[in-house]
């Protein structure tokens, strides 16, 4: 199959077999009938997913055994259903909020070999969750609105507007984006790309799939008007493989667009220019939402991060100047460009205007999409959503920072918390370590691999905090544990690498007492390592 | 007035003995030694005491229950451990057995081996257990010097000791450091 | 017109466009490095040409020199540092280099050696990784492999023959092989291929030519590899 593949493409074989190896949604296998993957993030492993999967793997393990390619159970990073965990996936199909109950009928119409179309609607059914809404979700975005006000007044104006509005991305960055654009938009040669990142890998983060299934004609509107302004003729939804249930919904809002005139070749009539997007899949990969990474992807190649400069409004897709933004960031330009700046302005703080979408999920009675201004404090949030007895936030997903009950009194924003779209909450039964562990499997699991500080420290820490976990790691590798985070903070290549270790740092300077009793215990354990280390040669002198 | 003399302890686990050879390899420099230090423990002499000791130079990893009780006493009896060539750097060649299963490792032995004609894997209550896969020592305990090298040079250990002995941080020249 | 940059308080000039490695060789100033090899692009992936850069860490293989740095190259912070890194590389693979072929010519042993490396720090990985002696003349030990891409250049761009490829992610990525089975005897690879002859380590080697130097007398028995690095 590879051979055939790299035939028909042209391209090396080991080139197919690298990227097969690479993204973790593709094989060289064929696809089991039903193919479920598990979300594992810390959120679903609260609400007893691997529970879940034991049930399901019981109920369907003679079939398995019968015929492996029939069923497969697989588990996957986040999968962007926080708010519905736990969650998983069967051949690409939403299964969100599973119990006991939905398990065992899933178990039953897989027993009955029943196609998952003819499965019954609730399975499938994602429910959305604003639960709070203010500037943004408050308002009613006309198609067209903001395209008409740039027929107006003109790529200048629309810059100096989005400039004064001091609209910041809101992939995790920060970055101003009237500057992304106007870089973009004073590079005079080829042609130019308008690429939204809606990878949004981060785990514990939905936001962009709640835009993109409720609001995704407001972000063809901000694409669009990115377009008119930089001079651009192609757009890309990036999407990752997670959300390709979206696919058809979205396929048929661009069409709408398209039969309405605001996009592809009815806008050269209308506005003067054209303008089309494509959507293309993800195929599992974290890292793809890093936006250089995501350039490569998106030419077909393996998501490694380019070095930077140049940058992407320079040289991006296929070399040529091109703008990356998030969802959530093209939605605030086209809202922005549509009602004005100043309401907008009044929101938020010094450094951070406006407001910003917030995926809150874990303990607290109502998880959801919440709109806050920048400026908000986490104990208000927390009240907000119904969180009691909180001994910990993650803010930012795990590659931002992990808060105790001392920080609650920080705000949401640049200043402080960083720009960070989600909020993982974990009250006090829960075990930190069990946390920080989770998200540093996560970073092991997606680590690129292509510099060494990410590529070997993730899989360092990986084993060291699994280790802490069972109370097995030494006080003097406590040691090795920050020497690991400082050199991929200081060297890695790329964000990942720099930020991976952020939670194991917040965890061992910031939360004393939980890390004080796995010290205290720390090398008292030498006869139950030893008796593990011991078990397969046990095992063998018993048989 | 000459310092104390230190208390020495050597040790071989996991390894073929040559990290020793290679310390006697030191010959009359052994004369300067023995102002220095005293060999309280090791094969290379009779005694075997318990007591406190300054170094413990220990060769060779880890790959069944004794080495690691042995080193987990060693580690409490001595107050400065090193580790000493390959073997307990990295595994060394006895690490090469860690891409195989334990079980395979002793059936590979004693079930096909050549000139096997008992075929029988050795279960004797008195044979040590194998650990799942072979262990440098900084894995188990806390290791405070290291002299790489298969074996180390005689003039590493003799750089190492009298480092010690006059309270010096230990280094190696650039010829004393590698790592065959 | 040549600019300058500080290097260790020793002005450097540079050409604008070269990078800070670039500068730094033309003033025969060495700065540790495996991934990147003159006459090759750099790619800064194995992180060892770590310097800092008015206080801000950097590769130097991609950073370009400009007016204005002052850069901390053989600092103890620095090559402390560096030391880390060259030691996940050693424990992410299987470096035994009691028996290696390569050993007394490793440019990854060599740069341990020139930063005073004597022990392996981090816990060891001991990947399970393929061999492949499937050709005459050449073969590949994975184990030894620091995944730095060089052979993946040379076999593109010198050898013509594209018979490399990095695949995977994370600690899986590995070197892949451009032939059906996956393995080099179905290749055309050749000893005398700059892939072969670029490899820092002994993970690709040719068959013939294994330990033709005594002990003593290899090229970084007793020469560190700064100081070979500007003979030649
Ligand atoms: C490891 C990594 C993963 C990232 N994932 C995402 C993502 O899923 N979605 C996103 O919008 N930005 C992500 N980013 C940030 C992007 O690189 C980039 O900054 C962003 O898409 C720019 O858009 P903005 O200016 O609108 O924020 C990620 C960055 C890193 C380093
Ligand atoms: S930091 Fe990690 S994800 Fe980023 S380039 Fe390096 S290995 Fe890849
Ligand atoms: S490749 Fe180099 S470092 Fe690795 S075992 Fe061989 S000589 Fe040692
Ligand atoms: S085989 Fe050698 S040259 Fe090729 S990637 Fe591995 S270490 Fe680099």
């Amino acid at each position: 199959m590879i051979v055939s593949i790299a035939n028909e493409y042209s391209v090396p074989v080991s080139e197919v077999r690298a990227i097969i190896d690479f993204y973790h949604f593709l094989s060289d296998k064929k696809n089991a009938d039903y193919h479920f993957y598990f979300s594992n993030n810390i959120i679903d492993k609260m609400a007893h997913s691997d529970l879940l999967v034991l049930q399901l793997g019981e109920r369907l393990n003679s079939i398995i055994q019968q015929d492996p390619s029939r069923v497969c159970l697989d588990e996957t990073s986040c999968i962007g259903l926080a708010d519905h965990a736990p969650a998983a996936l069967v051949n690409g199909r939403p299964l969100p909020a599973l119990n006991p109950q939905s398990i065992e009928e899933v178990a039953e119409l897989v027993a009955l070999g029943r196609p998952l179309d003819h499965w019954p609607a609730h399975l499938f059914q994602v429910r959305t969750r604003i639960c709070r809404r203010s500037w943004l979700l408050n308002m009613s975005l006309p198609p067209g609105e903001s395209l008409l006000s740039w027929q107006t007044k003109g790529s200048a104006t629309i810059l100096q507007e989005l400039q004064a509005s001091q609209l910041r991305g809101r992939g995790g960055a920060g970055f101003a984006t009237a500057l992304k654009w106007r870089s973009c938009e004073e590079q005079h040669s080829g042609e130019k790309y308008v690429i939204c990142n809606a990878d949004e890998g981060e785990p514990g983060t939905f936001k962009d799939r709640v835009m993109l299934s409720e609001h995704s004609d407001w972000l063809w509107e901000g694409m669009t008007l990115c377009a008119a302004t930089v001079g651009a003729s192609k757009g890309f939804l990036y999407l990752r493989a997670e959300y390709a249930y979206l696919l058809p919904q979205l396929e048929t809002s661009l069409q709408v667009r398209r039969d309405t005139g605001w996009l592809g070749a009815a806008l050269k009539e209308r506005l003067g220019f054209e303008f089309d997007i494509q959507i293309v899949l993800g195929a599992g990969a974290y890292i793809c939402g890093e936006e250089s990474a995501l350039l490569e992807s998106l030419e077909g190649k393996r998501g490694i991060p380019r070095i930077r400069p140049p940058f992407p409004t320079i040289s991006g897709y296929l070399r040529q100047p091109t703008v990356v933004n998030n969802v959530e960031t093209f939605i605030h330009a086209a809202a922005i460009i549509s009602k004005g700046s100043d309401s907008f302005l009044q929101l938020g703080t010094t450094q951070s205007k406006g407001t910003q979408l917030l995926s809150i999920s874990g303990d607290c009675q109502r998880p959801g999409v919440y709109e806050y201004a920048f400026g908000e404090t986490v104990e208000q949030i927390l009240s907000d959503c119904g969180a009691d007895e909180v001994q910990a936030v993650q803010i930012g997903g795990p590659s931002g920072q992990l808060l105790g009950p001392q920080s609650f009194h920080l705000t949401l924003g640049y200043e402080a918390l960083g720009g960070s779209g989600s909020l993982m909450i974990f009250n006090h039964r829960r075990s930190l370590i069990e946390v920080v562990n989770n998200f540093t499997n996560f970073f092991a699991f997606e680590s690129c691999g292509f510099c060494t500080p990410c590529r070997v420290g993730t899989a360092l820490n990986q084993r060291m905090l699994t280790r802490l976990h069972l109370k097995q790691l030494r006080q003097h590798e406590i040691q090795l544990l920050e020497e690991s985070v400082r050199l991929m903070q200081n060297s890695s290549h790329c964000g990942l690498g720099q930020s991976a270790g952020n939670s194991i740092l917040n965890l061992l300077h910031d939360f004393p007492e939980t890390v004080e009793q796995l010290l205290n215990t720390i090398g008292d354990d030498n006869e139950a390592r030893l008796v593990q280390a011991l078990q397969p040669a046990v095992q063998l002198r018993k048989s | 007035m000459s310092k104390a003399k230190l208390k020495i302890l050597t040790s071989s686990l996991a390894g073929c003995f040559g990290c020793h050879m290679s310390l006697l390899d030191m010959d009359e420099r052994w004369l300067e030694l023995a102002d220095l230090v005293e060999l309280v423990r090791s094969p290379l002499v009779d005694t075997r005491s318990q007591s406190r000791c300054d170094i413990g130079l220990i060769e060779g990893g880890l790959c069944n229950e004794e080495n690691i009780h042995l080193l987990l006493e060693f580690r409490e009896q001595c107050k400065i451990l090193v580790a000493v060539g390959a073997c307990a750097i990295n595994g060394g060649v006895p690490a090469l057995r860690n891409r195989y299963s334990v079980a395979d490792c002793l059936e590979a032995v004693y079930l096909h081996g050549l000139n096997v004609t008992q075929p029988q894997i050795p279960s004797d209550a008195e044979l040590p257990l194998l650990t799942d896969k072979v262990y440098p020592l900084q894995e188990w305990v806390k290791v405070d010097y290291s002299l790489p090298g298969c074996p180390p040079p005689a003039d590493a250990f003799f750089q190492l000791i009298s480092a010690l002995h006059d309270g010096r941080e230990p280094d190696l020249n650039y010829v004393n450091r590698h790592f065959d | 017109m040549n600019k300058q940059i500080i290097i260790d308080g020793e002005v450097v000039t540079y050409r604008p466009g070269q990078t800070l490695i670039q500068a730094a060789r033309e003033s025969g100033i060495y700065i540790p490095h495996l991934c990147y090899q003159p006459g090759y692009h750099a790619i800064g992936s194995c992180r060892v040409c770590m310097v800092k850069v008015n206080g801000r860490w950097a590769s130097a293989c991609t950073t370009l020199a400009a007016e204005g740095q002052v850069i901390d190259n053989r600092t103890l912070e620095v090559d402390a540092h560096r030391k880390q890194i060259v030691q996940m590389l050693f424990v992410e693979g299987n470096h035994y280099c009691p028996y290696c072929e390569k050993s007394g010519e490793c440019d990854l042993q060599a740069t341990a050696y020139e930063l005073n490396m004597q022990e392996d720090h981090f816990q060891h990985l001991y990947p399970h990784r393929s061999l492949d002696t499937s050709h005459a003349e050449v073969w590949l030990d994975r184990d030894r492999c620091i995944l730095c891409g060089l052979c993946v250049q040379a076999s593109a761009e010198q050898d013509n023959k594209h018979l490399f490829t990095l695949g995977g992610r994370g600690t899986a990525t590995q070197l892949l092989v451009n032939s059906s089975s996956g393995q080099l005897g179905e290749t055309n690879i050749s000893a005398a291929d700059e892939a072969v002859a670029v490899c820092p380590v002994g993970a690709l080697m040719k068959k013939q030519s294994i330990y033709s130097r005594r002990s003593g007398e290899r090229t970084y028995d007793k020469t560190p590899i700064s100081k070979l690095e500007f003979k030649a």
